[in-house]
């Protein structure tokens, strides 16, 4: 059975709609990614999973639960994680606050649970008591990668991880996703950075217009003529 | 002058009290709450019930002009202003918000609580002054020739206090910390678990808590009317903004700056302008500093 299943879902905000009728799968263990065109609505539909946004129409079922429309902060205690593409840390809390935030749900073990984070992204160690706001944007990256890891999460849902950051970062940060994968995490991504993202996943959808235009393995994908002219630039 | 410097902080004391609470809602509710002084006024009105009508069983703590009946006070005058601040939000603000309403209109309905809890005050008690005690209030003598009575430190020590116990409660605490984390950013909260509609309640009670203090502690320094914190949410606002909207710690600041510059000022003029020195500093901050001195949020 697919871990998650978004089954013919309608979003949009107002009269106007986003995505029609968009389905996916993800099943245990896999990295998927979603890739498309800007404004081909690829945050919206991570919005939708995650009750930011409610669907008109179609369901939402993690492993086998309808999840459709419940609102994020009990989204979250299923076992589903999510990073934002845009203010996905709080910037005027400290490293370990938002560490702290990110284990709000959990009962105790919150401090074990940072260690392990900071063993992952030993950078962060260092700046612990600093607030995020005056940390670098690869470093807010790692604290809001950090903030997602501290429920031990069945599935992360990842927005644009490496949006605006420096090539080394972008490296690093898709190296840690492999690496959050190999731990036994499951992964739905979106990127902008298709080939990238590609290269790391088990299979992808391609959305254009809020619709699926294709799917398949990743690798399929990145053989496949008409997707790599149209998305991965030739 | 050094007098007015300490009246000014003591001043300063119930104004940074008031405007911890007014920052804090405005943190995680986007608007200008035009009820938070008539919250104070009813703090200080529940406290007037509850002293008037068991007043002469207490006798008095030391030199202060009240009795335990005072303490039990306290706490019935920040229940019910908690109370009335958390049935506002169900009955009023909770509906708006879920019509995506825009803060102006957000403001103007506190407006509007406003004027219905100072319309319930009129009717309870009328427009008459009111005082805890008709007992006659002596001032200590201090070093540097200042006059005090012992009821004004315990105001000044008493606001100290409560802002220790919030800033503990915002650093230290699991829901502080939500409660900041949802002032910062409301989406990443939810996502992480917060329930935001929770918090929402959670800073209607403190600062709706906070407000009834600020309004106890100001009939305790000077006298109850019905108009008293209504009329105190210029120096309120002129701490609020001077001290970055949202950031509850430059309110602190904030309102012992306003309360000092309010006292001071009249070595040079007449009472009757306190509030026109508040409005001063207010549009100075609003024309030079419009962040505040601080920024807003915590100035990170």
């Amino acid at each position: 059975m697919s871990l998650l299943a978004v089954d013919g879902v309608v979003v949009g905000y107002g009269a106007m709609d986003v995505l029609h009728n968009v389905s996916i799968e993800v099943n245990p263990g896999e990295i998927v990614s979603i890739i498309g065109p800007n404004g081909s609505g690829k945050s919206t539909l991570m919005k939708a999973i995650f009750g930011l946004l409610k669907p008109k129409q179609g369901a939402v079922l993690f492993n086998g639960d309808d999840i459709t429309g419940l609102p994020p902060h009990k989204v979250v205690r299923r076992g589903l994680c999510y990073v934002p593409q845009a203010e996905n840390v709080f910037l005027s809390l400290t490293v370990q606050e938002n560490l702290e935030m990110g284990g709000f749900i959990l009962n105790g073990g919150v401090r074990e649970r940072a260690e392990l984070v900071y063993g992952l992204f030993p950078d962060l160690k260092g700046a612990q008591h600093k607030r995020v706001g005056r940390l670098s944007g690869g470093q807010r990256q790692m604290v809001a990668l950090g903030r997602s890891l501290m429920l031990e999460p069945r599935l992360l849902l990842l927005d644009e991880p490496s949006a605006g950051l420096s090539p080394i970062y972008v490296d690093s940060i898709f190296q840690r996703v492999l690496e959050i994968n190999q731990s036994g995490v499951t992964i739905l991504i979106v990127e902008q950075n298709a080939r990238k993202a590609l290269s790391i996943s088990h299979r992808a959808y391609v959305l254009a217009a809020g619709e699926n235009r294709h799917q398949g393995p990743a690798a399929d994908l990145l053989a496949n003529e008409e997707v790599r002219r149209a998305y991965l630039g030739g | 002058m050094a007098e007015l410097v300490v009246f000014g902080l003591i001043l300063g004391s119930i104004i940074a009290l008031g405007a911890i609470g007014l920052s804090l809602t405005y943190g995680i509710l986007r608007f200008a709450n035009f009820s938070h002084g008539d919250l104070m006024t009813l703090g200080a009105y529940t406290a007037f019930l509850v002293v008037s009508n068991l007043g002469a069983s207490g006798g008095r703590i030391g030199p202060l002009s009240f009795g335990w009946p005072m303490v039990l006070a306290f706490f019935a005058a920040m229940a019910v202003a908690g109370a009335v601040a958390m049935a506002a939000d169900r009955l009023v603000y909770q509906r708006l918000r879920r019509r995506r309403i825009s803060p102006i209109m957000l403001a103007i309905a506190s407006l509007g609580v406003a004027i219905m809890v100072r319309s319930v005050i009129y009717m309870a008690w009328g427009g008459d002054f009111r005082f805890y005690t008709d007992a006659l209030r002596p001032a200590m003598l201090l070093p540097l020739g200042i006059r005090l009575r012992p009821d004004e430190v315990f105001v000044f020590g008493m606001a100290a206090g409560l802002v220790l116990l919030v800033y503990l409660f915002l650093e230290r605490t699991r829901m502080g910390k939500a409660l900041r984390a949802t002032a910062d950013n409301p989406d990443l909260a939810r996502i992480s678990g917060i329930d935001t509609e929770r918090m929402i309640l959670w800073v209607w009670a403190i600062g709706g808590g906070l407000a009834a203090m600020a309004g106890v502690l100001l009939g305790i320094e000077s006298q109850l009317r019905p108009e008293m914190g209504w009329s105190f949410l210029l120096p309120l606002f002129a701490a609020v903004l001077l001290g970055g909207i949202g950031n509850p710690y430059g309110a602190l600041v904030g309102g012992l700056t306003i309360g000092v510059a309010q006292q001071v000022s009249t070595y040079f003029l007449l009472p009757t302008y306190k509030p026109a020195v508040a409005f001063a500093i207010l549009i100075l901050v609003l024309l030079f500093r419009p962040r505040g001195i601080f920024g807003s949020r915590y100035g990170y």
